[in-house]
């Protein structure tokens, strides 16, 4: 098990997310890391992948069929990213790769699949090895509500992880993390990209779908998110919302299968009734919290803890406690 | 214009979903199309309509029970619709369902060009949302995917794609493979005209060696399937002045702060 060689992808390479650490952690459990990326890591990136026990970075250089060499936003369409993948598996002769549960690495990573024969499991929640030395991942699927196992029968193994399915930690014993150039052939395609933004991150405030505490707000709401903001806040957490609030304006993102799929240690619902469609987002969070106005709310059925109550009342006062509980 | 549009058979999500042999378990009475499929449906309906002539043909790969998610896609109004069944793709991956869709596809341009196939963002059932890719890669088409707004001009499809906190402008000449999400459009409901037009309508069957399919064996086992304990009952606080206080204490309690 422990001379399985580990694929990770690291995109971007000037920042290493938590779920990106996440999978440096699993990858260590299944045998040596390596990193693919597709730009240069800056040095304090480097740092962190040591810490973290990759060995090796292999780091894309694209050149184009006509020749040339490709430099611009087009790297991170899975076209390309999955190029890079499969050249680095040949390379460095891999056994697994792993990709965060992106929708962008869903696609690069059935792409790298599909070019290497390679079975493919997307949104596993752990990664293992099977009793027969075979790799297994293991998923939550129907909002939350099943656990299934599923074993790879090829060679190559490549998975997508959703993120907070464990906790990061480095290695034991750092290790000096060597950067390899990587060749790799743009494949021919006719798709022209014309315009590529990447929203900014706000603040202090950890993104969605990797935040360990996320406070989503709904349509009980009715468009004021201060409340929701303002606990998010004091606890560390990302805000989310209903699609709901989405469509009125209120929020940017939102949570539910359409959206993104969270899986925080604390999911807490404010003024969401719990849709379905809601639900399959999140139902997987290990704790789920309400608050909603409507005793009847359908949410506090899958809930932990839930106060019925007025949002605006019951948020800022518990965003209160939590402060003064931080010190 | 010629459209492709897939639509799958899933049991419907207000059901109480679950495995049986280490399958989805799926029955007629609560099974449906794939809800993000209506997107597709619509998308396929309005680009028909633009272009001012043509055909949307709804294809399926499911079990011969399959059918309500074609019902429904005639209901909305397709022209044809064409359900793929064969034992061999009863344990299908990913893989094996996108060259069944792929052949299909390739059948169906014996008599005529595909110009586009257009697809849900994901199946309700496993949220894989790789099919639209694999099966462009099948096919050796670009593929567009996760589209929010589409056009079609002079042979050129080009899209707004949104995709985790990413907006992106791409193009692509057709034949191409497009996916949309729930946001491009707003799926007509079927009316009466449409509902009676639909009970005249006949999904085609064709098997495996219709569409010159050797479907891949798949390169994963599903080794277990079970239920997930049920949660503890709801800890329940009617606010009456301390329920934020309340809501502080039990994050406190549990060390999630
Ligand atoms: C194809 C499709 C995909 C979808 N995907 C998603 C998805 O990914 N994510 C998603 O969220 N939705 C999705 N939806 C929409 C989903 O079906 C629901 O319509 C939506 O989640 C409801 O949002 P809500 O809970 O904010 O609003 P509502 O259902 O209207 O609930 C509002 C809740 O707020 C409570 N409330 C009101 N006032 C207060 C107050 N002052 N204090 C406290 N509580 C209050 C009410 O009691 C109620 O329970 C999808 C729908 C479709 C058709
Ligand atoms: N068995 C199938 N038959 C027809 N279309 C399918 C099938 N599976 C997936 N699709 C299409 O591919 C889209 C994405 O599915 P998935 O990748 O499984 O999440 C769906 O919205 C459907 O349009």
């Amino acid at each position: 098990m422990t001379n399985r060689t580990v694929l990770v992808l690291l995109d971007p390479a000037t920042e290493v997310r938590s779920s990106v650490l996440e999978l440096f952690t699993v990858a260590r459990g299944l045998g040596t890391v390596e990193a693919v990326a597709l730009e240069a890591p800056t040095v304090e990136v480097l740092a962190q992948l040591g810490a973290y026990g990759v060995e090796t970075v292999r780091q894309a250089e694209f050149s184009a069929a006509g020749g040339g060499v490709v430099k611009g936003d087009e790297r991170h369409l899975p076209a390309l990213v999955a190029a890079a993948l499969t050249a680095a598996v040949r390379r460095a002769d891999a056994d697994v790769v792993l990709l965060p549960s992106s929708f962008a690495a869903k696609e690069a990573a059935a792409l790298t699949a599909h070019a290497l024969g390679a079975g493919l499991i997307i949104d596993a929640a752990g990664v293992a090895e099977g009793a027969d030395g075979r790799v297994v991942g293991s998923k939550r699927v129907f909002a939350g509500s099943w656990d299934t196992a599923c074993a790879v029968t090829t060679p190559v193994a490549v998975l997508t992880m959703r993120a907070n399915a464990v906790v990061p930690v480095p290695a034991d014993a750092p290790v000096n993390t060597e950067t390899e150039p990587l060749a790799v052939d743009v494949p021919e395609s006719a798709v022209t990209l014309t315009s590529r933004e990447v929203k900014p991150r706000v603040g202090d405030r950890p993104p969605l779908e990797e935040a360990a505490i996320v406070v989503a707000g709904g349509r009980g709401t009715d468009g004021d998110f201060a409340p929701v903001v303002e606990l998010a806040d004091a606890l560390g957490a990302a805000v989310g919302a209903s699609r709901d609030a989405v469509f009125e304006g209120w929020w940017d993102t939102y949570v539910g299968q359409t959206g993104v799929t969270v899986a925080p240690r604390v999911y807490i619902g404010a003024g969401i009734s719990g849709a379905p469609h809601h639900r399959g987002g999140m139902q997987a969070s290990q704790h789920i919290v309400a608050v909603n106005s409507d005793p009847e709310a359908p949410i506090f059925e899958i809930c932990d803890f839930a106060v019925i109550g007025e949002l605006a009342d019951v948020l800022p006062q518990a965003a209160e406690e939590i402060r003064r509980h931080k010190g | 214009m010629r459209i492709v549009v897939t639509v799958k058979y899933v049991p419907d999500i207000n059901t109480d979903r679950g495995f049986e042999d280490r399958r989805v378990r799926r029955t007629p009475d609560e099974g449906t199309l794939n809800e993000l499929d209506e997107n597709a449906v619509e998308a396929a309906l309005q680009l028909v309509k633009a272009a001012g002539e043509g055909e949307v043909i709804a294809l399926t790969v499911a079990p011969p029970d399959g059918d309500p998610a074609l019902r429904k896609a005639f209901q909305l109004g397709v022209d044809r619709g064409i359900r793929v069944s064969d034992d061999a793709l009863a344990g299908a991956d990913y893989f094996g369902t996108a060259a069944a869709l792929a052949a299909a596809v390739r059948k169906l341009e014996e008599d005529g060009p595909v110009d586009l196939v257009v697809t849900g963002m994901a199946a309700l059932d496993g949220l894989g949302s790789v099919i639209p890719t694999l099966l462009a890669a099948e096919l050796g088409r670009p593929a567009l995917t996760l589209a929010k707004k589409v056009t079609v001009a002079d042979g050129v499809l080009a899209v707004v794609r949104e995709h985790d906190d990413v907006t992106e402008e791409l193009s692509a000449p057709l034949p191409a493979v497009l996916s949309v999400t729930d946001t491009a459009n707003t799926p007509r409901l079927p009316n009466f005209k449409l509902i009676m037009a639909a009970r005249s309508k006949k999904a085609e069957e064709w098997t495996g060696s219709d569409i010159g399919l050797a479907a891949p064996a798949a390169r994963t086992e599903t080794l277990s399937a079970g239920p997930r304990p049920e949660r503890p009952e709801v800890q329940l606080v009617t606010d009456k002045g301390e329920g934020g206080k309340a809501l502080a204490a039990y994050l406190i309690e549990n060390d999630l702060v």
